[in-house]
């Protein structure tokens, strides 16, 4: 464990997983201390523009604004791995729309530790030039990190896709667990949510499922049973 | 009113027949027509507007067929409603006069409902007369045959023009109009209003340019006879249900033939219809009628009512226009009318013949609302009105437009500018903004410029403006218009049993029980699993929310949380507000107040102060463990609740430690750990909280984000979602609350953002109104300090625990659920 995770830990919150501990911060990110890894699932980089492709021009600057955010949690935790957990583009034309300064960005974000690209549905592949190894799932000790959430119990499974969001004094993005598996927030600036009763959600889970839910100054953890419904 | 016109003697001999004599302001329309003159025709309810409004065009087209010089398949008069249901209604009623003059005129109806096929038949193939609503004239005046189709247009009636004129849809018309004016620089435009206070806003709009069309004023009709229900139940503190009155209700609807009972909320709907059903003995017929209610179900109230087989229909304002729905011989009005206009609207819907009263009785459902009431009948007998709030035209409404004007043919910047400024809202517009507009039509209008290739408008070498493509054109027409409806969710009844109480329930959710109607989703979004509401008159209980889908199940009881859903929430207007004020501050005006009001304010003034017309009163005092600061504005909710925001920032910034608050139409309430009675109130109330703190504030406000989604929707920046197409998957929807989000980090003076502030000072935040306030009780604060509660306070201290309170965005309640889970994790 680093001096930096050391450091953080007292007061930080976190949560188990199979026995592992994992912190969790307000940006939407897991560190896992004892490999150093950093886990930030769906940051669906150019979903403006892949929207403006398609007649919808809205402001392009939310792969800007997700790099700054990941930036901010790489300043935070100097992970030795960054692991995407898949949909990191929102689709296969986006890294070719990524502006030069964001690509620059992204390269310094990558310089001096390793970084892995899950595959996800949106990015199957992803270009060698934008750096990075690509996998389609990556073991961290007990812990198995995918796009996909798999459909029976898994043990130790953390995994992305379904954007969960907590509705408790307004909507905001929540890693979902019981203990065994967690299904981490979409940590992109354009990613929706999708609320954790939904049945895609709550299917997954057959223990008492907690929310660890991003607030504006730190993450809270509360009863899925206190949240409430809506889309 | 010089010389009469005569009328063609196949009209004299009609009005002869019904034994009807023309009215002076039908002729006075028929001469401003004959003159070519642009004029407004302000008529109460029954005075024969609509026929006023036609009269010119099947007199013109009477002897132009005689004279056989007009051939068939030229458009003549355009007739736009705010109602698709008022333009099918207008329709039937202009049938009669036609068919039994023999005219044999084409008259048809352009709605959403017409068929693909007819509507591109009555642009090649036009009727004599068409009958439809903005957004209609929008797609019309959008398409490429615009030109041809309204090449010999003669004359445009625009009715409820005061309904219109007031909001974005009026932006619209006006745009609209501005191009007919180009299209057709002959016609001449009717407008046909309810009686406004400031009829040369109309006259204005009616012409553009700053012109003034002529006016015409019909005679007023005879006086409506309104009373307040003099209950001799007790009156309530607080409250919105009247649950006090409803026997008494009961008993006015069994005494009348067709009673239209109006409440402000569709929560007041289902309430005021479910307890009238408990007491219903005579099994009388009461049918419910709301928006949000299934069009199907609504229908068949409404066919119903003009059969004349129900006795009472509760309603929201979903039925304050004018259509003719049946004999309504008495209007019970729930609650306060919120404002002098909408009663004398409601009022009108009883009786349609002018030369007898329409008679309505008033139920207050709190003291306040007596004050509110009575405030609002002296209105009603001077015949005042509200004052609108001077309306700018949309930046939103102008990007839709400009983008439409694209797909009916390439244009000419400066040519397209001049023309929208013609029109009355936009007559201010700078170039410079236009040009802004244009460019947030063409590529998003972003600093950082990468979405030229993406361009959905193009300037050409000849220097024209033209749509990008084919798709584009096309998205406009599926876009278009200015409604934007609150995302909406169905509530589908379940088959058979679903989980036991308590739980979220994961399994498999089977669909195929009956839709109930369709809820706002972030009223659902206060719901938790298991939670009951009410709605269309039974008790549910929410189990699940599966792809737009609420599903529930009826649940046992009676006593369900009642849904605080909007759904026509609208603050006391700033006209009666300053009544009511004046009322408090002249207890010489007590006299006409029942005994249970006028004794709780003689109290008031024996315990702390009342407040006065001008000043604002702030009273202090400790109650139970914590300490409470109650200040009557009389401003309304929304600009109170927007005053509560920035009030417990401040103080919280002042160490006073608020708790929370809560927002009335008349009051405000804030309770905190340490005593708000040592501020400084200047300071505390003191108008710079309309700078950084509001700033702050706007940025994770929902009702801004609320209001940003609007104009995103209408500028056509996201599209809009149309039931069944949701289907297509997660991933082509995009939260506006995202793009919010991020473009108020990086592009803080985007046009949008502007927009949806120009909204929000005049919407759902009311800060023009707050601002005004502000302004005006500064140096004029009076502060009691008192020991325990006020007699005037107590309303809205009963508010808490029913009323939302506010603490929005923060992490407040987060921390709450979070340290519960900490108790019981310990125990």
């Amino acid at each position: 464990m680093n001096a930096a995770a050391e450091e953080m830990k007292s007061g930080q919150p976190s949560l188990v997983v199979a026995g592992a501990e994992l912190l969790v911060d307000h940006f939407g990110a897991l560190y896992e201390p004892h490999a150093g890894a950093l886990i930030v699932a769906d940051l669906h980089l150019e979903k403006g523009s892949s929207f403006a492709r398609r007649g919808m021009l809205l402001p392009p600057y939310d792969t800007a604004a997700t790099l700054a955010r990941l930036t901010a949690a790489v300043a935070r935790w100097r992970p030795r791995v960054v692991i995407a957990l898949g949909d990191s583009f929102h689709d296969l034309g986006a890294p070719d729309r990524l502006l030069a300064k964001d690509l620059e960005q992204l390269s310094a974000l990558q310089a001096g530790r390793d970084w892995i690209w899950i595959a996800g549905n949106h990015d199957p592949h992803v270009p060698a030039r934008i750096g990075g190894e690509l996998r389609a799932e990556y073991k961290l000790g007990p812990l198995t990190l995918r796009h996909e959430p798999s459909a029976r119990q898994a043990h130790g499974e953390i995994a992305g896709h379904l954007h969960p969001v907590a509705v408790i004094g307004g909507r905001r993005r929540a890693f979902v667990t019981d203990g065994l598996r967690v299904i981490a927030p979409a940590f992109g600036a354009y990613a929706g949510g999708l609320n954790l009763h939904h049945p895609a959600i709550a299917r997954l889970f057959s223990g008492r499922r907690f929310a660890h839910v991003l607030g504006r100054d730190g993450v809270y953890a509360v009863c899925a049973s206190k949240c409430a419904m809506g889309a | 009113m010089s010389s009469r016109p005569t009328l063609p003697p196949a009209f004299q001999d009609w009005f002869a027949a019904r034994r009807w004599r023309p009215r002076d302001h039908q002729l006075a329309l028929i001469r401003a027509a004959e003159r070519g003159r642009d004029a407004l025709l302000i008529a109460p309810t029954g005075a024969g507007k609509t026929l006023a409004g036609f009269l010119p065009t099947l007199i013109a087209l009477a002897s132009a067929r005689g004279r056989a010089n007009r051939p068939g398949g030229r458009l003549h008069t355009l007739y736009i409603s705010p109602l698709k249901a008022l333009a099918v209604d207008v329709h039937r009623n202009l049938e009669i006069p036609v068919a039994e003059m023999k005219l044999g005129l084409r008259i048809e109806t352009r709605t959403g409902d017409t068929s693909a096929q007819k509507r591109q038949r009555q642009r090649r193939d036009p009727p004599d007369v068409l009958l439809t609503t903005p957004e209609q004239l929008a797609l019309l005046i959008a398409s490429p045959d615009a030109e041809h189709l309204f090449a010999d247009l003669k004359r445009i009636v625009l009715d409820e023009l005061h309904a219109l004129a007031q909001s974005k849809r009026g932006d619209l018309l006006a745009l609209g109009l501005a191009r007919l004016r180009r299209l057709a620089p002959a016609a001449i435009a009717t407008g046909l209003s309810a009686t406004v206070r400031d009829p040369d806003e109309l006259r204005r709009f009616l012409v553009g340019r700053g012109a003034l069309a002529d006016l015409v004023v019909a005679s007023p009709g005879a006086a409506a006879d309104i009373s307040i229900l003099d209950t001799q139940e007790r009156l309530p503190w607080a409250g919105h249900s009247a649950r006090h009155a409803l026997a008494e209700i009961y008993d006015a609807i069994r005494r009348a033939k067709m009673t239209l009972v109006f409440v402000n909320t569709r929560a007041q709907a289902e309430f005021v219809f479910q307890e009238l059903w408990r007491i219903n003995e005579d099994a009388l017929p009461i049918a419910l009628h709301h928006g949000s209610l299934d069009a199907g179900q609504r229908r068949r109230v409404e066919e119903a009512m003009s059969a004349g087989k129900l006795r009472a229909v509760v309603c929201t304002s979903t039925l304050d226009l004018g259509i003719d729905w049946g004999d309504v011989d008495l209007v019970v009005n729930v609650g306060a009318p919120k404002g002098a206009s909408r009663l004398a609207q409601r009022i009108g819907r009883a009786n349609h013949r002018l030369d007898e009263p329409s008679r309505a009785i008033l139920v207050p459902a709190n003291r306040f609302e007596v004050l509110e009431c009575t405030a609002a009948i002296a209105a009603a007998r001077e015949g005042a009105q509200d004052t609108p709030v001077a309306r700018v035209g949309g930046l939103d409404v102008l990007a839709q437009h400009i983008l439409g004007m694209a797909c009916a043919a390439p244009f000419d910047a400066d040519e397209l500018y001049r023309e929208v400024s013609s029109a009355a809202p936009y007559a201010a517009l700078s170039r410079e903004t236009f040009d802004r507009a244009l460019d947030f039509v063409a590529t998003g209008g972003y600093a950082l410029r990468t979405y030229d290739r993406f361009a959905t408008i193009r300037r050409t070498k000849d220097g024209l403006w033209r749509v990008a493509n084919g798709r584009i054109a096309q998205s406009y027409r599926m876009n278009v218009g200015v409604i934007v409806e609150s995302d909406m969710i169905k509530v589908r009844l379940m088959r058979g049993r679903g989980p036991k109480s308590g739980g979220t329930y994961t399994g498999p959710l089977t669909r195929g029980g009956r839709v109930l109607g369709e809820i706002e989703e972030y009223f659902l979004e206060t719901l938790a699993p298991g939670d009951t509401f009410l709605f269309g008159g039974e008790i549910l209980s929410l189990q699940g929310i599966v792809e737009n889908e609420a599903l529930v199940q009826r649940a046992a009881g009676d006593a369900p949380k009642i849904p605080s859903y909007a759904g026509g929430k609208f603050p006391l207007s700033t006209y009666l507000a300053d009544r009511v004020r004046g009322m408090l501050a002249t207890p010489a005006s007590w006299k006409y107040l029942p005994g249970q009001v006028r004794d709780w304010l003689e109290e008031q003034r024996a315990r702390s102060i009342l407040p006065g017309r001008t000043n604002l009163l702030v009273e202090t005092f400790p109650r139970g463990s914590r300490h409470f600061l109650v200040a009557y504005p009389f401003e309304g909710r929304l600009a109170h609740q927007t005053l509560g925001m920035l009030l417990t920032r401040r103080m919280e910034r002042a160490r006073l430690k608020p708790l929370g608050f809560v927002a009335s139409d008349y009051a405000i309430a804030v309770w905190s750990l340490e005593d708000m009675g040592k501020a400084d109130m200047g300071g505390l109330f003191s108008r710079d909280m309309l700078g950084d703190d509001l700033e702050a504030w706007l940025q994770e406000s929902a009702l801004m984000k609320r209001t940003f989604r609007n104009c995103a929707v209408i500028a056509g920046l996201i599209e809009r979602r149309f039931p069944g197409k949701e289907k297509t998957g997660r991933q082509v929807t995009i939260s506006t609350d995202l793009v919010y989000d991020v473009l108020r980090r990086h592009q803080p003076d985007h046009i949008l953002l502007e927009a949806a502030w120009a909204d929000a000072a005049s919407g759902l935040l009311d800060i023009a109104r707050l601002s005004a306030m502000l302004e005006r009780i500064e140096g004029r604060i009076v502060h009691r300090a008192l020991d325990r509660v006020s007699p005037l306070a107590v309303p809205i201290l009963l508010d808490i625990g029913k009323e939302p309170i506010y603490g929005e965005a923060r992490d407040e309640a987060l921390k709450m659920a979070a340290d519960e889970l900490a108790e019981e994790a310990k125990a």
